[in-house]
Parts: structure tokens; sequence; C-alpha cells
């Protein structure tokens, strides 16, 4: 990219004229997140997530790294591989203890960079495909996640395995062969451990390199904003360097402080105490439930509980559990189609009046949902779910593209800089340059 | 035309849910689900104080040692500890030669694959607590990470030991069906309220303990669910003394990171 | 990201500003870089061997069963240790090679305890490359000085495990060990 006035990549010294002339390395990283890109000069805290975010990929992957060090993917073994580096390995419970709070730390991050982006409305053109990368980074997230919690082979990793691959049965005629193929086996067991483990450790390499798109896809049009207004001059802009990178050093310091203390106070505050009773095939536990993170489309995928039978009859036509797969999945693959489904030209939540009110129902509909999805599957959290599964469908297939038709937005600002300084001039003295 | 087929799905989803939610409901009403024993009569551990609690806990060595002796010598019949090895008990503070006695105490199993026979010797620092064998009803867990393994965690297990009891009166009369089967243990802090496990701190005094504290039946139970928070979460004490610095450390350089932010952003408005 | 230098900063302030600030942003800096480092400790120890392996680390062998002339191999630190119940005549053999002959200069008597020369204990590890040296049961080739040889790469070691022919630089480790009784060794 990008906009005329974008610095350029000066090298000065001979050694690094040389290599930009051979690998334009540092040219690039000047270009992607140094002095070379512009960004919006207005951009707020809920910005820092994306670089939060990549941060957690690279935690994620350096403990997880060395946790394959110590790690044994075997049924015999494993829960007494996971004990061991909990007792013997060298900082191996902190260790261990990073990657499991630093998934879901993961998870509150990139929650948050997508609301962020429902917010703002950062789906819009010409920003679609970087939505949709993203949303692509999310389902891969998923399944790394899902497929970690079952390497320690406890309990709640075992249940999940076999909970979740059953998912893949409700599909019609191919559901059952599909299934036993997953796991390679009738149930969970070595092969799927092993399977699991080997995917585990590649998937993030592959959400890595989406992630690379996803960034390559964003320099194109340039960061969004809070006021959803394009960059239309130089004064609207900063150099991502020094301006960003200082605001992301700090956002990366508060994260890691919040972060610390969870890993070194509450490290199972999250966790679920069944994952530390070994796997045993014989014996489901009381109440099986997923990660928090996967709670609220837990609860979707809970809240079909009637099959769709012809009225009056007793022929069924879709199944319960087929309806409650179909629904989960749509609850993501839904977000695919967000750009194309909100028309509205404004992008951003802050001039959108009835959006506005419509997003903050969507939020508590979620959190309502994570909640159900958490607790046992008994009244009143069925019911609940029912309803808040319902609203969540509602908003995003039916209410949220009304909206965007019907709504009258509030005037924007006539830029950036107008948002800011509440004139189109810069009044504070002009930097030196 | 996206929106048009968007519609669709959306009121088929809403349309099913709300089939579902009302069939729910109608049952709901119809039959209100009856309160399960359990649910009537479970109780949830009450607060059980200890040095390792909280975000500044240790342990008290002796208090360990304590409860390592009441679960050698009550609940090592049935329950093995086989993520803890004999060499960790030196963190209990035993020397080299106790620790050593300790396992000799112990047999541990060897298979010979020359010649096929189970054997056992004298266990030494660097074997792991031995399996159990149980012939009894019931299926004792492994106690090694049992504080992690159950809500509540020590406070379940010291609430679990001091926690039996007579079936309650109103139990039974208003779940003739749930009287406590011959051979189980009532009990409200289990789960399912019928406990396998007899009542394994019966009488006071039942163990003598070497520092001249007085062995209740209360204290043996504190002391014995302490130990166990040890032996599921050896490195609580490191995890705790390691936290306080780094996050000492991440809170100064947070407001160095603020200040340098801000002074880097002084002189454009945003 | 925390790379912020300090020449980037303080744009057209005056020249008091400018220092303040480059101080607060070099700080910031440095304490990414400490607290960078710290970080790295764990990830780097992480490797070394863990407290199951360093318990490990010492052997207790019972050496009763060994009659003169026979050598066992024990597993110190998952390695091969050879215990070797010297014979009068390897002793003496041993002991009637001038030091000035030897690659690496040692006694026999340097190599065991004082009173117990007839108990030759070392690593079963030859110093060339690591293989194991054949010699210690029954009709295995001990090489033409009647100790150990490597059938890696021909190393020959004598009676009192010295090297003596083939590319190993060194004698056969002799490890720390004591005898806790008559019969008992503890290696490590």
């Amino acid at each position: 990219m990008s906009f005329p006035w974008a610095n350029e990549y000066k090298p000065s010294h001979p050694a690094m004229v040389w290599l930009d002339e051979k690998l334009p390395l540092p040219r690039f990283v000047f270009n992607a997140v140094g002095a070379g890109y512009p960004v919006p000069r207005n951009l707020n805290y809920m910005w820092n997530f994306g670089v939060l975010a990549g941060f957690c990929l690279m935690l994620q992957i350096v403990t997880g790294v060395i946790l394959a060090m110590h790690y044994a993917a075997d049924t015999s073994v494993a829960f007494n591989s996971t004990e061991h580096i909990m007792r013997d390995v060298n900082w191996g419970w902190m260790l261990r203890y990073a990657h499991a709070n630093g998934a879901s730390a993961f998870f509150v991050v990139v929650y948050a960079h997508i609301f962020r982006g429902f917010y703002f409305g950062s789906y819009k053109a010409p920003r679609e495909m970087i939505w949709l990368l993203g949303v692509v980074i999310f389902l891969l997230m998923m399944a790394t996640a899902f497929m970690g919690y079952v390497l320690p082979w406890g309990q709640m990793s075992f249940w999940g395995a076999q909970v979740i691959t059953g998912l893949f049965s409700a599909i019609p005629l191919v559901g059952d062969a599909l299934h036993t193929w997953l796991l390679g086996g009738f149930a969970p067991d070595q092969a799927a451990l092993n399977r699991f483990f080997s995917l585990h450790f590649l998937l993030p390499f592959v959400i890595l390199g989406v992630v690379i798109l996803h960034i390559w896809a964003l320099h194109i049009p340039g960061s969004s904003n809070p006021t959803g207004v394009e960059v239309k001059s130089e004064s609207d802009t900063v150099p991502f360097h020094p301006y960003y990178t200082a605001k992301d050093g700090f956002g990366l310091a508060v994260f890691l402080f919040l972060y610390c203390a969870m890993l070194f106070f509450f490290p199972n505050a999250l966790g679920h105490p069944d994952n530390y009773i070994p796997a045993n095939p014989m014996q489901t536990p009381a109440h099986i439930v997923p990660e928090w993170y996967f709670w609220p489309f837990y609860a979707i995928l809970r809240a079909f509980t009637a099959d769709l039978t012809i009225p009056f009859t007793h022929v069924v036509l879709v199944p319960a559990k087929l309806l409650g797969v179909l629904a989960m999945f749509s609850a993501i693959l839904v977000w695919f189609a967000l750009p194309w489904l909100d028309t509205s030209p404004v992008r951003s939540g802050h001039y959108r009046p009835t959006f506005r009110k419509i997003y903050w129902l969507l939020v508590i509909d979620v959190v309502i949902l994570g909640y159900c999805g958490g607790s046992p599957a008994e009244e009143p959290f069925v019911m609940i779910s029912q309803i808040a599964a319902a609203y969540y469908f509602l908003h995003f297939f039916i209410i949220l593209p009304l909206v965007s038709l019907i709504e009258t937005p509030q005037p924007l600002p006539f830029s950036i800089t107008e948002s800011v300084l509440g004139k189109d001039v810069e009044t504070t003295p002009a930097p030196a340059e | 035309m996206v929106r048009l087929i968007s519609a669709l799905i959306g009121a088929f989803f809403t349309l099913c849910l709300l089939i579902a939610f009302g069939t729910g409901l109608i049952s709901y009403i119809k039959e209100p689900p009856a309160k399960t024993v359990e649910a009537a009569f479970h109780k949830h551990p009450g607060e059980l104080a200890l040095q390792s609690d909280g975000a500044f806990g240790s342990f008290d060595r002796q208090q360990l040692q304590r409860g390592f002796q009441v679960y050698k010598e009550v609940c090592s019949a049935c329950h093995a500890i086989k993520y803890v090895a004999f060499r960790d008990l030196k963190e209990l503070g035993y020397n080299d030669p106790e620790v050593k006695a300790i396992a000799a105490g112990f047999k541990v199993p060897v298979y010979n694959p020359g010649t096929g026979e189970l054997k056992t010797r004298d266990g030494v620092p660097t074997d792991h607590f031995p399996p159990v064998v149980y012939g009894g009803s019931g299926t004792p867990p492994d106690l090694s990470l049992i504080t992690k393994a159950r809500h509540g965690g020590a406070s379940y297990v010291h609430a679990l030991l001091t926690g039996y009891a007579e079936q309650p009166a109103e139990l039974l009369k208003k779940y003739p069906e749930s009287k406590t089967p011959d051979g189980l243990f009532y009990n409200p802090y289990f789960a399912n309220l019928n406990i396998a496990m007899p009542p394994p701190l019966a009488s006071e005094g039942q163990v003598s303990y070497k520092d001249g504290t007085k062995a209740t039946v209360d204290q043996m139970a504190t002391d014995v669910a302490a130990f166990l928070v040890w032996t599921a979460e050896p490195k609580l004490e490191k995890r705790h003394q390691t936290g306080w610095p780094v996050l000492g450390f991440l809170l100064f350089a947070s407001v160095l990171a603020y200040m340098a932010y801000r002074n880097v952003w002084a002189d454009k408005k945003h | 990201m925390t790379q912020s230098e300090a020449a980037e900063t303080g744009l057209g302030s005056e020249a008091s500003g400018v220092r303040r600030r480059d101080f607060i942003e070099v700080a910031a800096v440095s304490a990414a870089g400490v607290g960078a480092l710290a970080a790295l400790v764990p990830l780097i120890s992480q490797m070394s061997p863990s407290a199951d392996v360093l318990a490990e680390a010492s052997t207790e062998v019972d050496i009763s069963a060994i009659a003169v002339g026979q050598a066992i191999k024990a597993v110190f630190r998952k390695q091969p240790v050879f215990v070797r119940h010297l014979t009068p005549e390897e002793i003496s053999k041993a002991d009637a090679v001038p030091l000035s002959e030897l690659r690496d200069p040692e006694t026999l008597e340097q190599r065991t305890k004082p009173g117990k020369t007839q108990w030759l204990i070392t690593m079963g590890v030859c110093t060339h490359l690591g293989c194991v040296p054949l010699g210690t049961a029954e009709g295995e080739p001990k090489g033409e000085f009647g100790g150990y040889f490597c059938p890696c790469h021909g190393s020959q070691y004598d009676t009192a495990a010295r090297i003596r022919k083939g590319p190993a630089p060194k004698n056969l480790v002799v490890p720390d060990y004591a005898f806790t009784s008559p019969t008992v060794v503890k290696i490590g």
C-alpha cells in the first residue's frame, strides 16, 4: 500500500543498503509495522487486540513446542507425561500453565478483536477479505484448541473428544463412516490421540500463515478507525512506529500483567477439575462441559431439543441432533456473509443509533448463551438458551440486514482530523520534519 | 438475494428453536421436573482455612508431615498416590535417611521380563508410591491429584472425611426408595450421597502425632487435606514465590510503557 | 510493540524535553529487554535434566555375586557401567606396564579404591565416540590387551581399562563411587 505520504525506507548504513538490494526484509518490516505504515491517528484501545492476538499466537507456539519436548502422545502415558511436566521438568508447571491459560487469553483477545469488528463495521468494503480471513483464523483456532484440550487425556479430554467428534455422526448417510474415520476407531483411543497431537502441532503454523494473509489484506486499504470515515489526508494518520508501537507496547504490558496474575495465582480457575482425572472410557463425567470459549456455541448446539416433524404427524424431517449441529456451524459461518448482510454505508456503531442497541443486545445475548453453555443441561438453562439462541439467529440473519436498510444514521464527521480536533486543520505546531 | 436466503435460514432456525422451547415449556408445566434426592440433600463443603490458601499461600511442613502420617497409616491401605515419588517427600522436610526409610517401608512391584515373574522389592527414593491392590467393593481413586480433581479441593476432602452421618429422617420420608443400600455409607458431601468408603477417621487418637498435636478427627482430616494439596500441586509455593516478582516487574513495566506511550503521543492530539 | 527507538521521538520539542523523553523511552525499551531475557530462563532450563532424571543420578550395585575374573554391566545415568572383579594375573599385568607407554598415564591403583584394586569400576562408554566396548560377558573379545575392545573403531583397552591402541584418546572413565558396604557400591 499505500497512502502517498507514507515514509519511505531509506537505509543509511552501507550494510543495510546492501541488504535492501539483496533481500528487502527490513524494508518489508518498515512498511508493515514500522514508520512506513500510516495508520489513522484516532484508534482507541480496542485496536490493541490485533497485535495482542499475534502475541498470543507466538506465545502458544513457543510454549507448545516446548511442551511437545516432554509430552508423549500415547494413551497409556499421556496423562503421566503431563504430570511429569508439572512435577519434574524444570519450570514445567509454569510452561504448562502458561500454555493452558495462554489458550484462554488468546480467545479473550480474539473475542475482543471480533466484537470490535462487529461494532465498528470493520468487515465492510473495502475490508471484506480481512474479515473473511479472520473468520478462517477463528475456525482454525477452535479446531486447534479442541484438539489441544484432548492431549492431557483426562476425563474431560476424552469425553470432549467423544462428544465433539460425535457431532459429525449427525450428518445424514455418511455421518457414522465419517465419525469412525475421524477417530480411526469406534471411540477415542490411540489413533485419535496421535492424530490430534499431530494436527495440534501443525495447525498453529497454518494459523500463522493465514495471519500473514490477514495482515497483508489489512495493508491494502489500511486500518479502519472508530469513526469509520476513510483516511483523506496526511493529517488523518500517524506512522505506525513509534506511535502505535508505543501504544501496543503499553497494551502488551497490561495484558501480560493480567495474564501472569491468572497464570501464577489462579492457574486452574478456567479449567475443569475432571480433567485431573485420567481418562476412563467406561465412565462419563456427571456434566460434560467444553472450555469456556466454546460455551456460547455449545449452548446453541444443545438448544435444539425437538425434532422437526411434519405437523400433526410423527414423520421426522430433520432430527434434533442434526439441527443442533447445523445451527452451531451456521452460527459461525454466518459471519462470512456479514459484509453482505449489513448493507449500511456507515461503518461505525458510533453513528448508528439503532444498530448500537441491537449490538449491545447481541453482546448480552452471547454472554447469556455462554452462561447456559457452561451450566448443566437442565431447566431453566435449556429454555433460556433456546430464547437466547433464537435471538442470536434473528440478530444476524434478519434484524441486522433489516436495520441496515431502514436506519437513519447520524451525521458523520468530515474527516478523522475533524473528529479529533473539531476542525479539519492541524492547530498544534506542525512537527518539524 | 443474500439477504433473502439469510432471512429464510434465520427464520428456519428460529422456528425450530421456538418449537423446541414450546415443547419444553409445555412438558415443564405439565410435569415440573421433581427435585432429585441429590439436589435436595447434597451439601457443599464449608470453608477450610489452610496455610496454602490465597496468593501468599505456603506450605506448613509440620502439618504436611502430620497429613502424610494420616495418609500412610489410614488412607494408604486403599488409596495410592502414584504421581508422587518418595524423593518428593524431602520437600516436606524429611532428610535423606528418613526418605530412604519411608521408601523401604513400601513394596514396589518389579516385573522380570526374562522369567515373566512379578515380584516386589523394597522401595527406593527414586520410586513412585506403588499402586494399591484393592479387593473390596468400590473403586478407591488415586489421591495424588484429588484436591485438583474435585470441586472444592481441600475443603471437599475435609468435609467428606468428617461428613458421615445418619440418613436424615426427612430424606427417608420424602424419598423412601433412596435408603442407603447395605455396604454403602451416607455422606451428604458425596455427589450421590452414598459412598462405598467406610468412615476412615472414626475415632480421636487414631494416629499418634510425633509433634504432640492432639489427633482429633477434625485435625486429622485437616492435616490430610493439607497433605493432599501438596501432592496435587507440589509447586504451589514456588509458583507464588515466582508470581509476585513477575507481577511487580510487569506493573513497573506497564507504568513505564504508559509514560513512554504518553511521551510519544505528546504532540499528537488523538 | 516495544522496539520504539528514542531517535524517532521528541519531534519538534525543546532540548530539555527531548532528554527526559529519551530517558523514559530508553527505560521502557530496556525493561522490555530485561523481561524478555528473564523469560528466556525457563525456556532454556526446561531442557536440562528433569528432577526424575537427576534423582536417578546414583545407582547402588550389589557386587557380591561377581566371581573373580567376571564382569557385569550395571546402569548408571542410563549408561552402562562395567564392574570387573580382576584376577591377580590381570592386576599384575596392569601393574607391569610402564606409565611412559600409556597414552593417558594412570596406574591401576589410581583407578581403583585403596585395598580394593581387584574391583575395577569404569563407565562402559568408549572415550572415542561413545560406543559400548566388548569384554564384560563370557566369550566376548577382550582385545589384544585382555581388557575391553570397542568394535566401532577398534579401540583396545587393557586390564585396567586404559586405552592402549586405536582412536580413543582417554582411558575408560572411572565414575565417582564408594563402597557403602563390602558388597555394595554406590555409583554417583
